[in-house]
């Protein structure tokens, strides 16, 4: 296990064999898919200046598949799962909650709401061409939070159980508007619900542009604050009398916490059960110290979520699944597995 | 006790036209009252009865009300379900063909309802009022609408008009069948949404691909034998598709340019070549008179790709 003590060696042992992890996932994601690209033909495309990979080229058609639907569709995947992860080991740590995902102060309910309300009522871009599902979407996943906040806030005195609290009920209020929405436009029903089940299909470059600038923000400040979730985990009180404002700290990893989820939710909908079984899974490895827990979450998530995109286009292929299905479906057995071998609960 | 009354009727009716006036009733036309009813029709879920010609009809199918409009019922018909936005003229309501409040209904004191399915049990309600209701499933095949526009000529007291334009249906389609004789063999994609979710030729539009003789690059893709399967973005791409239908234009503001700006899209064989095709969502969509309106777009679409 990693705990302070861990000599650096096993430290970088440990962290590149999640790399190499992610890297293989990436490969993977590349050479799989419905379209039949040769195999050469793409490791020469993308390592053609490494000497010796060898021969093989793609034609110009299967060179826009590859770069242009499958490249940013791994990339994406990566981010997205980075972010969802991260979010959720950043939650379980700040709420002492192992079964608190990037979801629970209303993230969720919020961007499905903001999304429920473009497809119905609104136009599919602005006038200039950009799409505002997206934005619809991030800015209704930070409304969500925010409402929790302010409401769990008001509530003698920011405790966590008052702020899940508040996200409960947040979550089931905006849920409720959204449902009664969409009972309203049953002609929007499959739109809004493919949403809702999450997916990649439509993955290009403008997306991974689009929420880049967030997912890097977001994930730097909670590896940052890896440390803190650790001094947090003792609890408020103890926290405070060794120097630290409980509150306040919260409140900057719940907030970019929430930034990464609402990055993740504005181009992929909500896909679930990432940000719950990543972190535990991760620290059935490495122990629970959340300053490996957190980083380590964000790239075993990558990972993640890389493979489940590669099932959910390859099992019915050329059809698709939508990929929220395949992380419970693939997710929670493996995660039973793990926990079954290792016989030790988080 | 009905069976009694409905002979008591029908026997009064036919008492009150043998007394009526003699010139009036020499020019009544075949489609008049008198002679056609009662009617019974036969459906897939049992004969419905009707004693009189009806005049206030209720529709809570959109299909529905553009056929009724098109056998020459319009008159009759006095409420259309929300969704029934064609033809203009047809009286909608608020009242809701997927969720029908049966009370709602009965207020407007209907002698028929025509409905496209049973969601949550209304022809019992229904029928419980004594309301006869003709429940038109959703077409599996063209035949299939001819059928439903002929049973509701039948219904409403229209026969000749019904088969007339079952008549000049068949004649508009085969017209433009032939007119796109190119189309044999050409691949289409048939876009429902802008999430990739298409039809396979199990379902009443990919049959009209058939009737090209087209290949539907949906057909690959049903694992799930859903018939509606979302396709891969990839799998679009590589197939190159000759022919682009995309009957999401209204719901997901989809036209030709867009489906050039997306990523990948822009040097596919339909794209280039003007095989892009929009139409309506609804002409899309319902197994209607305007069916023939789907069926000349593609034609269309077939014949500029062609001579491109």
């Amino acid at each position: 296990m990693l705990t302070a003590g861990t000599t650096r060696g096993r430290r970088i042992a440990v962290i590149a064999v999640a790399l190499g992890f992610v890297v293989l996932a990436v490969l993977i994601g590349v050479l799989v898919g419905p379209a039949d690209l040769s195999a050469s033909g793409i490791l020469h495309a993308l390592f053609g200046w490494v000497p010796g990979v060898g021969d093989g080229s793609l034609t110009s058609q299967e060179s826009t598949i590859l770069w242009q639907l499958r490249a940013p569709r791994v990339v994406l995947a990566c981010i997205v799962g980075a972010c969802l992860s991260i979010s959720g080991a950043s939650y379980q740590g700040a709420f002492r909650n192992p079964l608190a995902d990037p979801y629970l102060l209303g993230a969720a309910a919020g961007a499905g709401l903001g999304a429920t309300l473009v497809i119905i009522y609104g136009a599919a871009t602005f006038t200039d061409g950009t799409p505002i599902l997206p934005i619809a979407s991030f800015v209704g996943a930070l409304a969500g939070v925010a409402l929790a906040y302010a409401i769990g806030g008001s509530m003698g005195g920011r405790t966590t159980v008052a702020l899940v609290l508040a996200g409960v009920a947040v979550a089931s209020f905006l849920t409720a508007i959204q449902t009664f929405i969409q009972q309203r436009n049953v002609d929007s029903l499959r739109e809004v619900y493919t949403w809702i089940l999450g997916r990649l299909t439509t993955a290009g470059w403008s997306d991974v542009v689009l929420i880049l600038p967030y997912a890097v923000i977001a994930i730097v400040l909670l590896v940052l604050h890896g440390r803190m979730l650790d001094v947090l985990g003792v609890g408020d009180d103890e926290a405070a009398s060794l120097g630290m404002k409980p509150a306040r700290t919260r409140l900057i990893i719940v907030a970019a916490a929430s930034l990464a989820t609402a990055a993740a939710v504005a181009v992929a909908g909500l896909i679930g059960f990432v940000g719950i079984i990543v972190p535990h899974a991760v620290r059935l490895v490495v122990g629970t110290s959340n300053r490996w827990v957190v980083p380590l979450s964000a790239i075993g998530g990558a990972a993640f979520l890389v493979l489940a995109d590669v099932v959910a286009r390859t099992a019915v292929s050329p059809g698709e699944l939508p990929i929220g299905v395949v992380t419970a479906l693939v997710g929670a057995p493996a995660f039973a597995l793990l926990l079954r071998r290792s016989g030790r609960v988080t | 006790m009905r069976r009694f009354l409905s002979a008591l009727t029908a026997g009064v009716v036919l008492t009150l036209a043998a007394c009526s006036d003699p010139s009036s009733s020499s020019v009544a036309a075949p489609t008049s009252a008198a002679p056609a009813f009662p009617v019974t029709i036969d459906t897939a879920d049992g004969p419905v009865t009707l004693d009189a010609q009806p005049t206030q009809i209720v529709s809570l199918s959109p299909t529905a009300t553009e056929m009724l409009f098109a056998v020459g019922a319009g008159d009759q018909v006095i409420a259309a379900d929300d969704f029934s936005d064609y033809p203009p003229q047809a009286p909608t309501t608020d009242l809701s063909g997927f969720e029908p409040n049966v009370e709602a209904i009965a207020g407007y004191e209907p002698d028929l309802v025509v409905i496209s399915g049973d969601p949550g049990g209304v022809v019992k309600g229904l029928e419980a009022l004594d309301v006869p209701v003709l429940v038109l499933p959703a077409a599996v095949t063209i035949d299939d609408s001819y059928d439903q526009m002929r049973q509701l000529g039948q219904a409403t007291g229209h026969v000749g008009e019904a088969d007339a334009a079952v008549a000049q249906m068949q004649t508009d389609i085969g017209a433009a069948l032939a007119a796109a004789a190119d189309g044999a063999g050409m691949s289409v994609y048939h876009e429902l949404d802008d999430t990739y979710y298409s039809v396979t030729s199990d379902t009443f539009v990919g049959q009209i691909y058939e009737l090209f003789g087209m290949t539907n690059i949906a057909d690959e893709a049903n694992g799930a034998a859903t018939g509606y399967p979302q396709l891969s973005a990839e799998y679009i791409v590589e197939a190159d598709p000759d022919l682009i239908v995309l009957a999401d234009t209204v719901c997901c503001g989809q036209d030709a340019e867009a489906v050039a700006a997306r990523d990948g899209w822009d040097g596919l064989n339909a794209v280039e070549d003007g095989g892009v095709v929009t139409v309506d969502d609804s002409v899309a969509s319902r197994w209607g008179p305007r069916i023939v309106e789907f069926i000349e777009a593609i034609s269309a679409g077939v014949q500029q790709q062609g001579a491109a």
